[in-house]
């Protein structure tokens, strides 16, 4: 994917360039636009750091009015948004492009109404995910989905790629979790969707806005639910001699009707760069690593910690911890916070991938794993979140060596095939972006994919909106929207009929 | 006139390829079971999936189930409950309302109405644990979205698209959810004597507690009765319902009994009479009264809803109760008249949501919007996200018109 082409610049609006940010000043006052190529750098990539590219200006609106202009003006003229939260995405969903205005959210970043009997928080989409748990932790309630990013990561980039994290096995992903929305469409209409009350009344466009990248509209508006924070909350840290030990140990958990509020595994090289790195006692000689936290009243969790023991045990665990203490817990969570920096300490650069898998096929994929770790002369390091199958593989290459950044990603591609290949999915929570986006077609067909874009068009006719992200190859909406009818006689004269 | 009954995805593709050919609309449809819900059909053909039937993967490790749409939703429940599993979000069964008997329809027509439950508080509607699709869309193109996995961001989540949509989008061939293991032990709590808005404070405090309350529940005095064949007697009833392990259920029940002493008499619902309770709830059976009065189910912000249907009886002679704390009301208009814009406006007034006409006879759903009309902006988006998957219109025209 080092050749990765993003859609072509289009020269006419790049000569247009002084007339679209006098069009951006006349909309958005003062520091809100940022022209010049030094300030600019700041907004050239994402967490996705491999590619970098300047905008063609950056604009930092403030207020829903000015946001529909932005768009409506762009709409008229022809000129691309990219449209971006706090830039944390891991799939490339807000890399600039060289034609196109960036729209940057930040300064949307209050939160606007706390109803507690409602259980409801309305907050802009600048606010950060962790920004929402502090404003209603003093009375005891948090924000469930919890991506690693959340110090960071927005309200609003988190609605834009349906984010995770590691409590979504129980809680759900946002889309679960998102009651409301207002957002912007291309031409400047502003839509409300949902509210602090539950489904629609017409089509779940709220269900497809959730995990959307960025392609169908800017959200400028986020209503969550928030819920009561549990009493306790315990973790188990479990050593197993081998993956398929480790595999079947949370199958029989789930088997049991446990669904913990977080269930993590580990592979031996993270383990090790791990516990290197912070030292929390990490059993060595095992293969697999698991970390079972169980939340609630403190009667169900010391209940289910014992089952969970018990289930450990007669899967020949050879190490079981039972957190005693809430510092205790945060140290078996440490080493898997720090997974991803323990790993950058042992090799200068890393890919991490995201695939989902069912979960039965882990040990399938595992050794599938193994085999093009030497295939492609690369190292991998593993951490999941087990409960739901979703793999962060970590590729672990020098981009001072030629060539190993190319061979990194080809490593992660073969990856990701064989996790569709077992029935899993390109992408669990970080996004199709630029990163996966070429490899669409190995899950969906022609068809499939030309569906999902004719959605695109019912939003955005003239692919403005964050072109170059997740489809591969993009079709004009009217080639589309042509139907290709087969005339003919009434069909299969043997269907059935009454 | 052609009624087509495919049984294989094959067969839905040709039918609907020479519908879309013919531009010739089709009435969609699984066992018919919700015909009494939407506009009513004016097509010449139907589609029917009933036949198009059968578990095609089940894997309770795994927590997935994939089914052709037109499989019985009983069959699954049924195969599910042999595995100690269940659809968590508890779809509605809408026969009795309608004078039909209990136990019909699809799983299909289980996702294109978006059904659920009283859980639906806490573990969400169908829209939550859909998983993925193959369907047919009215451009006679067969297609799939999502996958089998939970976590699964791969382009846009399509699925959540169809829940919903009443088959006016394509039609679903395959539906592939998330199922869950069935809770240990249920228990209910029920406060007696309440008025509407002493109820609204209780369930507020109770689903604000740790107490983790699945499910919160007000059925005035007039209603109560209605439940259970009168197992409930004639009080009002205010039910939250626990669910989980048994000492769970212990510590929580205690928590709640005594953050609610002083709320009113309490009463304890053990597992089976508490599910009765709920499942009662979950299909409106108060309101099963064999009529055709007007049934409402209005979503909206828990904390208005009894301000709401006071504003509406200070006009109209309506009976309610109160789910999902109130942000569903059940409304029956005692003096046969929808009152479609009336109720619409009051809800609108009390901070927003939609009411849909689930009950009404023939000629009041062909006059009145069954479904919430939208704002121009947003039934323009609509009108093209529909022309998108169905251009000629040829899928169920006119069911969802607002």
């Amino acid at each position: 994917m080092t050749g990765l082409v993003m859609p072509k610049a289009d020269e006419k609006t790049m000569a247009r360039r002084a007339e679209i940010v006098a069009a951006m000043r006349a909309i958005v006052p003062g520091e809100g636009v940022v022209e010049t190529v030094n300030e600019m750098r700041a907004f050239e990539t994402d967490a996705l750091t491999a590619y970098r590219q300047l905008p063609l200006v950056v604009v930092l609106p403030e207020t829903v009015d000015q946001v529909a202009r932005i768009l409506r003006y762009c709409n008229e003229n022809g000129v691309r948004v990219v449209p971006r939260g706090s830039g944390t995405s891991l799939s490339g969903g807000s890399l600039p492009l060289a034609d196109a205005v960036l729209l940057v959210m930040s300064r949307f970043n209050r939160i606007l109404e706390i109803d507690f009997p409602n259980r409801v928080v309305v907050a802009q989409p600048g606010v950060t995910n962790l920004g929402i748990t502090t404003a209603v932790e003093q009375d005891g309630f948090y924000y469930a989905p919890d991506p690693s990013s959340q110090i960071a990561c927005s309200i609003g980039g988190n609605v834009a790629e349906n984010s995770g994290g590691v409590h979504c096995l129980k809680y759900g992903l946002t889309a679960n979790n998102v009651l409301g929305l207002e957002m912007v469409l291309v031409n400047g209409d502003v839509v409300r969707l949902g509210g602090k009350h539950l489904d629609s009344e017409g089509y779940d466009l709220l269900g497809l806005m959730t995990g959307s990248e960025g392609l169908l509209g800017v959200v400028t508006e986020v209503t969550v639910r928030i819920l009561k924070k549990p009493e306790t909350a315990r973790a188990v840290l479990i050593g197993f001699p081998t993956s398929e030990q480790g595999g079947q140990c949370v199958a029989d958990i789930i088997g049991a009707g446990i669904i913990p509020g977080g269930m993590e595994m580990m592979d031996r090289p993270a383990i090790k760069a791990a516990e290197d790195f912070v030292q929390v006692g990490y059993p060595l000689d095992v293969e697999a690593l698991l970390i079972v936290e169980l939340d609630g009243p403190p009667a169900e969790v010391d209940h289910l910690i014992a089952e969970v023991e018990r289930i450990a045990q007669a899967n020949g665990s050879t190490t079981c911890r039972i957190s005693g203490s809430d510092a205790e817990r945060l140290s078996f969570w440490a080493g898997r916070k720090a997974a991803f920096p323990a790993v950058g300490r042992i090799s200068p650069d890393y890919l991490c991938m995201d695939g989902t898998i069912p979960r039965k096929e882990l040990p399938r994929v595992l050794a599938g794993m193994r085999e093009l770790s030497e295939k492609h002369g690369l190292r991998v390091a593993n951490v999941f979140h087990a409960g739901d199958g979703n793999l962060h593989p970590l590729i672990l290459y020098d981009a001072n060596n030629p060539g190993e950044l190319a061979a990194a990603e080809e490593f992660g591609a073969d990856i990701l095939r064989l996790c569709v290949k077992v029935g899993g999915v390109l992408t669990g929570e970080h996004g199709v972006g630029v990163e996966k986006r070429d490899l669409m077609p190995e899950m969906f067909t022609e068809a499939d994919l030309d569906q999902q874009m004719r959605i695109k068009c019912a939003f955005d006719p003239n692919h403005l909106l964050n072109p170059g992200k997740v489809f591969p190859q993009l079709r004009r909406c009217a080639e589309l929207g042509r139907m290709h009818v087969h005339q003919g006689k009434m069909p299969f004269p043997d269907i059935p009929r009454f | 006139m052609t009624d087509f009954t495919p049984t294989t995805p094959e067969e839905v593709l040709s039918v609907v390829q020479w519908a879309a050919a013919e531009q010739a609309p089709l009435e969609v449809v699984g066992q018919g079971s919700k015909r009494g819900i939407g506009r009513p059909a004016q097509t010449e053909h139907t589609l029917s999936l009933s036949r198009l039937s059968g578990v095609t993967l089940y894997e309770p490790a795994e927590l997935v189930l994939t089914a052709r749409a037109g499989t019985p939703i009983a069959e699954i429940e049924k195969l599910l409950a042999d595995y100690n599993q269940q659809l968590d979000f508890e779809p509605l069964d809408y026969g009795p309302l309608h004078g039909q008997a209990a136990g019909a329809g699809t799983i299909g027509g289980v996702l294109a109405a978006n059904l659920s439950g009283p859980r639906r508080l806490k573990a969400g509607a169908a829209r939550d644990h859909i998983l993925g699709i193959n369907a047919v869309s009215g451009r006679g193109e067969a297609f799939k979205a999502g996958g089998r996995v939970v976590k699964n961001v791969t382009g846009y989540d399509v699925s959540k698209a169809m829940a919903g949509s009443w088959g006016t989008l394509a039609v679903c061939t395959d539906v592939t959810f998330k199922v869950l293991p069935v809770a240990e032990t249920e228990t209910t709590l029920a406060i007696r004597g309440l008025l509407d808005d002493q109820a609204a404070a209780a369930m507020a405090l109770a689903m604000g507690s740790s107490a983790e309350v699945s499910s919160a529940a007000h059925v005035p005095e007039g209603v109560a009765i209605s439940v259970v064949g009168g197992a409930l007697g004639s009080d009002a009833a205010t039910l939250l319902r626990l669910e989980g392990f048994p000492p769970s259920i212990a510590y929580r029940l205690n928590l709640l009994q005594d953050m609610l002493k002083n709320a009113g008499e309490l009463q304890v619902l053990l597992g089976d009479k508490s599910k009765a309770v709920w499942r009662d709830l979950r299909d409106c059976i108060p309101f099963a009264d064999g009529t055709h009065k007007p049934v409402w189910r209005v979503s909206m912000q828990p904390s208005e809803a009894h301000r709401m249907t006071l504003d509406l009886r200070q006009n109209v002679p309506a009976s309610a109760f109160y789910d999902w704390q109130g942000g569903l009301v059940w409304l029956r208009m005692e003096h046969g008249e929808p009152e479609a814009e009336r109720v619409r406006a009051l809800v609108r007034a009390h901070g927003g949501g939609h009411a849909t006409l689930v009950r009404a006879n023939a000629a009041v759903r062909a006059a009145v919007p069954v479904f919430a009309p939208q704002p121009p902006a947003l039934r323009a988006l609509a009108e093209r996200l529909k022309a998108s998957f169905d251009p000629h219109n040829i899928l169920n025209p006119g069911r969802m018109a607002g």
